[in-house]
């Protein structure tokens, strides 16, 4: 190469996945197939009843069976504290109760652990659990959050009166209310929000090792934010100093969330591993990932949408029921408040917006963040609401949408709601796109006339926004989460030219070794074959908060490049000094250091490595190696968006859905691997496609939880999911240097109501207006039948 | 304890094994072939797809005992001598994975699927694949792979 000759740019490029080889050819190493030497294994005894007391266990049988080490129940454990409960509503007053690490005197949903057995191995340790006899004391129990807060419900927690979590509010409802009672046009649905089960393909586990000659632990655990477990476990749960403790996530088997929070088999695991001093595992079965990790949505809703006849909007008064299940988990109040409430009118200007949710307690697994949090349930009513209208007032739902959409010149757009000011977006032509890609005129033609032949078929539009990169600090402060937000990274070019990134991302599935590797390989100037990035392991990383909120690019990845900007410029200085020019007169680029009109004579970014490595020669006062950190705390939260459209056709006998074409157009800001960002938006639509066709977590009133398998429960097959088609728009977010947004969530908070759109426009001859999730053929059934 | 002989990979082991011990505890905790994974209890998701005499089986659902005697594939000993399987290229070139856990079934199975029907369209694929779940693809690139290992396939055999 020479000096003048530019290197290929990687960033924008599709580059295969530096993290496939290993794992296509089975050598991922996933938590499970983590073996120490001596290593016991941990059966939990879990509570068949949703509500109850505990009466009694004895463990006599399970402790005599051969292979059975120890038995222990909540009361052993009680020198620790419970899992903390880190993001409460802001504002308000919150009743946290989170779960200890194992169930004492009452257990709260169907799944509770109220002992656990450690044995040899994990047939052994499963046959004693069995062998444990608890008694229990059977309580009313309580499943539906809206029936929780009644008066005369079943009182789960003695410290949460009236199962009430939180009552939280944002927007303005004196507005909201005058704007709904002047309205010309007001539409009013209840809307639920279905519960679903994550249903990451790996569930969840912890292995921890205790050195009692330094009091040191190690944890390996299926984890998308090991700093911050190791933060909790150590200074909330175990008050010890957190340098007692190192966790480690291995190769993570898909989270969707699910992984982000604190649970308390980190606890028991490091618990027994200190009582016992043999290191312990425990790892999910997937019905007990089911019964106790955590699940999402859940949303009961009363909505009101003000408008004019002539299609603006001109209030929305929201009214939710959030399920928070059983107990407080991590961040369970920041899901349906901040990430939910406040970006509610999504991409309209809606001048007078209200929206207050009640946090409630039941006997169910516990509510989290699920992959969009917050944000596919905002976004779900709203695009429910504005086609409700759209249909009331006779009006194309496109051109409603058209009508009522934030403008290029508003942005940044304050919204009014609480929210920082989305950060770039241009809604329209995403929106277009979307529809000339759908043939969308062509296909209202068609339509009609097929109607006539008695078939029903439908088209749904989804415009959404979304709030990504969530940060910056000092906001997230105000908004109860109780920690910062920003990410670091830190950054070393070795005597041999080797780049060493470390991270506190992780990726579990987002493919970000490979795309941040691409940045570091652009920004330096090296090929990418020498830069290597690290994660996952709280020794040997700096901090970081962890992967969730599509906020490892836009945050972690700008850190990175942060970082790589002192690296070069500390280049830069050192290559002044040994080609004995002024500084102001070194070029950098193509990781080469040269004076401006002599690039012949360069000094490449590995022979500046290995200068300041070996550090015979550096400029006064300059310290040896290329080693640079970053803290990155960035001034706003970036706002993707992107209008989804999809087509089905409903048979009118059986109330099937046949799913004829999806179209997703989708605005990331800038893209670095557009592979990976296709691949990120087709496993969301999947997710949010599915909430809309086929899942849906049902407990019974009893609190038994009838999907509590693979069997019941509908995760969509290869066949039950259509051909995808992709587009995009670029709008750069100027949030970061990057111009990135963010895109793991995007498909997931656009695609509900895209196809339950779809699925009302083919069913509004038979009268429908609204119907709940899934729309499984049972459903669509009674709707057409019972309208007649 | 019953006394099994299996070969895996191509390697000949003899066991003693507990009658009830599955076969994908076997290949795991046995033999520390961890690449096979468990992802359900009732047979669903397809992590555990390994190859029994040359049939694709969710090894979660056969005891390790009913394997005597027979010859077994995992995803460890489909590459050969260091040349990936084209199913194996495929997933890569065309992003079929993301997490990887569901990998090595989903790619267990599309051979199986490839052998019995090399030139699948992109319909069969989906339902040949119904036995295995993936969370993360949404499938499309799932299905893109198998087609680029069906015709790589068939640009092999072509040329053979």
């Amino acid at each position: 190469m020479t000096a003048t000759e530019m290197k290929e740019r990687l960033v924008g490029r599709a580059l295969k996945r530096r993290e496939d080889p290993k794992l296509i050819t089975g050598h991922g190493n996933y938590l499970d197939d983590i073996k120490l030497p001596g290593m016991l294994h941990i059966a939990l005894v879990r509570s068949p009843y949703a509500h109850a007391k505990i009466v009694s266990i004895d463990a006599s049988k399970a402790l005599a069976m051969p292979g059975v080490v120890a038995v222990f129940t909540g009361k052993d454990m009680l020198d620790i504290n419970p899992m903390p409960a880190a993001w409460q509503a802001a504002g308000v007053k919150n009743y946290p109760v989170p779960p200890r690490a194992l169930a004492v005197d009452k257990v709260a949903l169907v799944g509770d652990p109220v002992a656990m057995v450690v044995a040899e191995n994990r047939y052994i340790a499963r046959d004693a659990a069995d062998a444990v006899e608890v008694e229990y004391e059977p309580l009313p129990a309580v499943v539906d959050a809206r029936k929780a807060v009644e008066p005369g419900a079943p009182q789960i927690h003695e410290a949460a009166p009236n199962n009430i979590v939180f009552e939280w509010e944002c927007g303005n409802k004196a507005a909201a209310d005058a704007a709904i009672a002047s309205a010309e046009v007001v539409v009013k649905e209840e809307i639920i929000n279905q519960r679903l089960i994550p249903t990451p393909m790996e569930t969840r586990g912890s292995i921890a090792r205790y050195d009692a000659a330094t009091g040191e632990w190690t944890v390996w655990m299926t984890s998308q934010a090991p700093h911050v477990h190791r933060l909790l476990l150590t200074a909330f749960v175990f008050g010890v100093p957190e340098t007692k403790l190192r966790c480690i996530a291995p190769n993570v088997g898909g989270g969707f969330g699910q992984k982000i929070f604190c649970y308390n088999d980190m606890a028991f695991t490091m618990w027994a591993a200190r009582k016992l001093g043999r290191p312990v595992k425990f790892v999910e079965d997937r019905s007990e990932n089911y019964k106790y990790s955590t699940h999402g949505r859940d949303h009961i809703t009363e909505a009101e949408l003000a408008g004019t006849r002539d299609g603006k909007i001109t209030g929305l008064r929201v009214k939710t029921w959030a399920n928070i299940g059983a107990y407080f988990s991590t961040v369970a109040a920041g899901i349906p408040t901040t990430l939910y409430g406040r970006i509610i009118t999504g991409v309209y200007k809606i001048p007078a917006a209200y929206v207050h949710v009640t946090g409630a307690y039941t006997n169910t697994a516990m509510v989290d963040a699920y992959r969009g949090a917050g944000r596919p349930e905002a976004s779900y009513l709203i695009e429910r609401m504005v086609d409700r209208f759209a249909a009331e007032i006779g009006m194309d739902p496109a051109e409603v949408r058209r009508k009522n959409f934030i403008q290029p010149e508003d942005f940044p757009y304050d919204n009014g709601l609480g929210l920082l000011p989305y950060d770039s977006g241009n809604y329209e032509p995403a929106l277009n796109k979307a529809l000339e890609i759908a043939g969308y005129a062509e296909f209202r033609k068609q339509q009609a006339e097929l109607r006539k032949q008695g078939r029903y078929l439908g088209i749904g539009i989804s415009s959404y926004v979304e709030i990504c990169g969530i940060a910056p600090s000092a906001w997230m402060g105000g908004q109860g989460w109780g920690a910062g937000l920003w990410e670091s990274a830190n950054v070393r070019v070795h005597l041999t030219g080797k780049v060493v990134v470390t991270t506190g991302s992780l990726p579990h599935g987002q493919g970000l070794e490979t795309t941040f590797a691409q940045i570091v390989a652009d920004e330096l100037g090296v090929p990418i074959d020498d830069v290597e990035i690290q994660w996952g392991d709280t020794q040997g990383t700096p901090f970081g908060y962890g992967t969730y909120g599509s906020r490892s690019l836009a945050v972690g990845g700008v850190a990175i490049k942060r970082s790589v900007d002192k690296i070069k410029e500390k280049a830069r200085k050192l290559a002044a000094h040994l080609l004995e020019a002024n500084e102001a007169d070194i070029v950098f680029e193509n990781g080469r250091a040269y004076v401006r009109g002599s690039p012949d004579k360069a000094k490449t970014i590995g022979e500046l490595a290995a200068a300041a490595a070996v550090a015979y020669n550096l400029p006064p006062g300059m310290e040896p190696f290329l080693d640079e950190t970053s803290y990155y705390d960035p001034p706003n939260c970036t706002f993707p968006f992107g209008t989804h459209v999809s087509i089905v056709e409903v048979d009118p006998e059986t109330g099937h859905v046949k799913l004829l074409r999806y179209i997703a157009v989708d605005d990331c800001g800038n893209q670095i691997n557009p592979m990976i960002v296709e691949g990120q938006i087709h496993g969301g639509i999947a997710q949010g496609l599915a909430q809309a066709l086929y899942e849906g977590a049902v407990y019974n009133e009893d609190g038994q939880l009838l999907t509590g398998t693979l069997m019941d429960y509908a995760v969509p097959t290869a066949a039950m999911v259509p051909h995808i088609e992709t587009d995009h728009t670029v709008t750069p977010s100027p949030v970061n240097p990057l111009g990135v947004k963010g895109a793991g969530e995007a498909g997931t908070i656009a695609s509900a109501q895209c196809v339950m759109n779809a699925i009302i426009d083919a069913l509004a001859p038979f009268g429908v207006k609204h119907l709940q999730m899934p729309a499984t053929p049972e459903r669509i059934w009674k709707a057409i039948h019972g309208s007649k | 304890m019953t006394t099994i002989t299996v070969t895996v990979n191509g390697v000949r082991y003899t066991s003693e094994v507990e009658p009830r011990l599955l076969l994908v505890h076997y290949l795991r905790e046995h033999l520390n072939l961890t690449g096979t994974h468990i992802g359900c209890d009732t047979s669903q998701c397809g992590a555990c797809v390994v190859h029994v005499n040359g049939v694709s089986v969710k090894s979660c659902t056969m005891l390790a005992v009913q394997c005597d005697g027979a010859e077994i594939t995992t995803i460890e000993g489909l590459a050969q001598d260091g040349q990936l399987h084209p199913l194996q290229e495929g997933f890569w070139e065309k992003h079929g994975l993301q997490c990887g856990f569901c990998t090595p079934g989903m790619i267990m199975a599309a051979a199986d699927l490839l052998k019995r029907n090399p030139n699948p369209s992109e319909e069969e694929i989906r339902h040949g694949l119904e036995g295995n779940l993936c969370r993360c693809t949404g499938y499309e690139n799932i299905v893109r792979a198998v087609r680029y290992a069906a015709e790589k396939m068939a640009a092999m055999q072509a040329a053979n």
